[in-house]
């Protein structure tokens, strides 16, 4: 599908955000040849996490009787879990084999990319965690249709959600069927088949309190397993920096050019705009956001983004070192490069299976055979958990949002409710693997960078807005929510990683010249928003204005807010 | 416990305080976490030289510390927000919800 090294600009600008390197590989090194033997160890020890997590989500079928359980596990989830279950459902596969192998590559623009999915989590709690516990349920429309018009909010909301959490799904269950191929040695569609029965039993019968413990485990494994990595490197170079890097430049075909920014940022217009829809996407994110009704008060909410960011903040640091392990420790082992590609390309392009298995391939260097199935097996439990998260959302986007309010009219009972939401949960879950085999052969590279832009362009200005502006109203958010979903999905077919690389169009035909609008779609659904809510004089729109004030009284102090139940 | 009515809290001076108190210090917080983090991507985009230039004799380059140093100021502006809001916005919020009863 594509020539590996051309892509590399594009790879570069959405690899860590989807798993565009795997993909590239996938079409490159692995389609072409077999695929590889079946990896025992890998294979029992992810046998194991899976024994153990349909071990828990026994146990929490049994917990899980209520709507409030199965959405928001009875707010019984402490602010430490909480925050442990966050990083989980940010650390995944993509962030921590995509970013260590973009390091790999181009070394200092890892870092940069790293940073701008950090900042966006200091934001989150400044503005977000507390006063959307305090008006919140379920997710993140109770909190947006709080004053305005439930049927046409929710709505809207909704198709924010279903939108952005189809585009991830895609987006990780494609990269799933590609890695596990890979990792494990199974066919694709099985994996993809195993990904989404699993989710759908964890989902399904565990509700929120499976799906949490699920991402706990998995960050636990996760950062374990990175933290021993990059140990072993640093022990590999006397715990000296210094000495990595120095060993980095020296057998990097790009040398010093890897120790400085180089071509990711070439373009401030671009960088900005994906910077702004990293951060304010992180702020829309409807699996993240409905995370901050699992705890018992905006307390609790705001100490679990706090530790979230910090987890997340030391995943990051090391995949940094991970990456400069694998250009001094894989790059420079003949065991796991292609001779061919390296006769001609050099021993850093001839890395098997493609950058994406950078980090795989250090496991192996680092631990040997036993900790390569490890580090395997906990990448596939990151795909299964971070897939889990997204069904749930979606689920209760249908049943909480479209089946209870906008259908129900909020008469539903909630049996009904729960019963319509485990429906939309396997619905999702088959839609999720038949969108994966469908997909296989096709680049879904943009499609998480399209997921953050739509969450910041249509899901976060609503949410923020009906916070902390009086003068929203219910016209105002609808127009301007739908043109900024809609804008940031053509301008993003327009930009040059789907018209021309997607598409097959020439280069350079892209009538978007951006890769990623949310500077451009953000502007649009704000602005949209504000002119379409100054010139609302209806009825409904005195309605919206006057509630503001409770709204925002309980915005602030809690009173009234849904309290925990599981205590 | 009845709700109170919202209007009664409103005029808490204790109220008007953590209003005041929580709004300004959070958004100063995000401002200046945006300010760091354009900031940083307008310098690898306008001068990247700068992050480029090597720090003594070694390999190592100034880019190195620096992005480190963002990651290490998200978490450092989390913790400062989350020691301010745990000493003065859960003690104004106890006392006003305990006297609008």
């Amino acid at each position: 599908m594509r020539r590996p090294i051309k892509g590399l600009r594009a790879l570069a600008l959405s690899a860590p955000l989807a798993l565009a390197p795997a993909l590239s590989f996938a079409a490159g090194a692995v389609e072409g040849g077999p695929k590889q033997a079946t990896n025992w160890s890998a294979i029992s020890m992810f046998v194991v996490f899976v024994f153990l997590t349909l071990g828990i989500t026994y146990w929490a079928a049994s917990r899980t009787k209520s709507a409030a359980q199965f959405y928001s596990a009875g707010g019984g989830i402490t602010g430490f879990q909480n925050g442990m279950a966050i990083a989980g459902d940010y650390m995944s596969a993509a962030s921590f084999l995509g970013i260590s192998g973009l390091v790999y590559l181009s070394g200092y623009d890892g870092l940069i990319y790293s940073v701008g999915f950090l900042v966006g989590w200091p934001i989150v709690t400044f503005l977000i965690a507390e006063p959307l516990r305090n008006l919140g349920k379920y997710t993140f429309a109770d909190v947006a249709s709080f004053r305005l018009k439930q049927t046409e909010i929710r709505v809207l909301a909704a198709c924010g959600t279903l939108v952005t959490v189809a585009f991830y799904l895609i987006a990780q269950m494609v990269g799933a069927g590609a890695l596990i191929q890979i990792l494990f040695g199974l066919d694709y569609w099985i994996a993809v088949v195993i990904v989404g029965v699993l989710m759908i039993v964890y989902v399904t019968f565990g509700g929120m309190l499976a799906t949490t413990w699920v991402q706990i485990i998995k960050a636990v494994l996760l950062l374990s397993g990175a933290t021993f990595m990059a140990l072993a490197v640093l022990w590999n170079f006397g715990f000296s920096p210094e000495a990595l890097f120095a060993k980095a430049v020296q057998v990097h075909p790009k040398h010093d050019a890897i120790m400085a920014p180089g071509t990711l940022v070439s373009n401030p217009v671009s960088a900005i705009s994906l910077g702004l829809a990293l951060i304010f996407g992180t702020a829309g994110l409807p699996h993240i956001l409905m995370r901050f009704f699992t705890v018992a008060d905006a307390q609790a909410a705001r100490k679990s983004v706090f530790y979230a960011t910090g987890l997340i903040g030391y995943f990051y640091i090391l995949t940094f070192i991970i990456g400069f392990g694998a250009i001094t420790l894989v790059a420079t082992n003949p065991e796991f490069l292609d001779p061919a590609i390296a006769a001609a390309k050099g021993p850093l392009a001839a890395i098997k299976g493609g950058s994406n298995m950078a980090a795989i391939h250090l496991a192996n260097a680092v631990g040997g055979n036993l900790f390569l199935g490890f580090i395997s097996a906990v990448a596939f439990a990151t795909i299964l958990a971070v897939v889990s998260g997204l069904t749930l959302a979606g689920a209760s986007a249908i049943s909480h949002d479209l089946y209870a309010t906008v259908f129900r009219h909020g008469n539903a009972n909630e049996q009904d409710e729960m019963r319509v939401s485990k429906i939309s949960t396997i619905f999702l879950g088959i839609l999720a693997i038949i969108l994966g085999i469908v997909f296989q052969k096709q680049n879904v590279a943009f499609m998480v960078g399209l997921a953050f832009c739509i969450a910041a362009s249509c899901n976060f200005p609503v949410l923020l807005l009906s916070m902390f502006w009086r003068g929203l109203t219910t016209r105002g958010a609808l127009i301007g929510g739908f043109l900024g979903l809609i804008s940031a999905v053509v301008m993003v077919v327009l930009s040059p990683s789907v018209w021309e690389v997607t598409m097959g169009n020439p280069k350079g035909s892209a009538p978007f010249p951006y890769e990623n609008p949310a500077l451009f779609s953000m502007t649009i659904a704000f602005v949209g928003i504000w002119l379409f809510s100054v010139t609302d004089s209806s009825a409904r729109a005195r309605t919206d204005r006057d509630g503001f004030d409770a709204q925002f009284v309980r915005c602030q102090t809690g009173i009234g807010a849904s309290g925990a139940s599981a205590h | 416990m009845a709700t109170p009515r919202y209007q009664d809290i409103e005029k808490n001076p204790k109220y008007q305080q953590l209003v005041h108190e929580r709004l300004t210090f959070g958004w100063t917080l995000s401002i200046v976490m945006l300010v760091i983090y354009l900031g940083f991507i307008l310098v690898i985009g306008y001068a990247p030289g700068l992050l480029g230039a090597r720090m003594g004799d070694g390999v190592m380059t100034v880019g190195i510390p620096v992005g480190i140093l963002v990651i290490v100021s998200a978490f450092v502006l989390v913790g400062i927000y989350v020691v301010r809001a745990n000493a003065t916005y859960d003690s104004l919020i106890r006392d006003i919800v305990r006297e609008s009863r």
